[in-house]
């Protein structure tokens, strides 16, 4: 099947239908897997059981840009090709991406008030994800602002685009200014600043993390073409009983 | 498992990650639900999208 193919949203209620149980499933195992890993792994030598946090604050960590990322994709597709289906990966991926920065933010929080002495330092890191949160909840907001979802769109679509400035300035961040955040130890140049006994747990909750989102992104999607069609059907009724 | 001196911390994050993934699961379940509900509501009353109408007879 061409991939332009996926682009219809009749088709892609069929397929996206067809490959979620499979999805749910392998997320369910991952996630089983990977707590399973979480509880066998060691302690940190300097943090302790603190460690544990990582499990599931770097894998939110790494979401929450890969969602804007793939909202600033959708968003290209929303101004450069106009399509329908591009709204809608960026409209259903928005509360996901919003949800997990909050995770990240939070569990962050949590873990450097007994390893640094403090919940919260307006550092580059911690300062520009949650600039990012705040974005995520601008493009919720415009989305129910405007009420024609393609005006909406667009207007998401030049916002995200804007806003995908800042995952460089998130990324770079522990390397550009005097952080109390520790640098990048997996996703860097060079082999991974990890033991293999904490490095596999957090691969394996990181994948049990992307399949999570893959799988709400799917169902969000579907979500999305109903209320469209829920609301084009509302129109045609509303213009039915007024005679037009 | 020993947790440590910061065990309420840990089981803190824990409890907050579990929270927000079920809130995003019942979010997406339950719009799943009302969406269904909503198209089926529709079209039991006949609005259909053109698309889905069948075929008029030509004499």
């Amino acid at each position: 099947m061409p991939l332009i193919d996926l682009a219809n949203p009749t088709r892609f209620l069929t397929l996206s239908g067809r490959i979620l149980p499979w999805l749910s499933a392998a997320t369910l195992i991952a996630f089983a897997f990977g707590i399973a890993q979480v509880i066998g792994a060691p302690d940190d030598y300097q943090q302790g059981a603190t460690a544990k946090i990582m499990y599931i604050h770097v894998p939110a960590a790494w979401l929450s840009m890969f969602v804007w990322g793939t909202m600033s994709i959708a968003a290209l597709g929303t101004l450069v090709w106009r399509h329908p289906l591009a709204d809608v990966a960026a409209k259903a991926a928005a509360p996901i991406g919003a949800a997990l920065t909050l995770q990240c933010l939070i569990t962050g929080s949590l873990w450097g008030r007994p390893m640094w002495g403090t919940y919260w330092v307006w550092d580059g890191r911690l300062t520009s994800v949650l600039v990012l949160f705040l974005m995520y909840l601008g493009v919720l907001a415009l989305w129910r602002t405007i009420e024609e979802p393609a005006r909406a769109a667009r207007a998401v679509a030049v916002l995200t685009l804007v806003g995908a400035l800042n995952l460089p300035i998130i990324k770079f961040s522990v390397d550009w200014w005097s952080t109390l955040h520790q640098p990048s130890s997996v996703l860097r140049l060079g082999a991974p600043a990890m033991h293999s006994s904490i490095l596999v747990p957090l691969l394996v909750m990181g994948l049990a993390f992307f399949l999570l989102f893959f799988t709400l992104h799917l169902a969000a999607m579907r979500n999305e073409i109903m209320r469209r069609r829920v609301r084009t059907l509302m129109l045609m009724q509303a213009d039915a009983a007024t005679g037009h | 498992m020993d947790l440590g001196p910061y065990a309420a911390f840990i089981i803190g994050a824990y409890a907050v990650a579990i929270l927000i993934v079920a809130a995003l699961i019942a979010w997406v379940l339950i719009d799943q639900r009302r969406q269904r509900q909503l198209l089926s509501d529709l079209e039991a009353r006949g609005i259909k999208r053109r698309s889905e109408r069948s075929p008029e007879r030509h004499p």
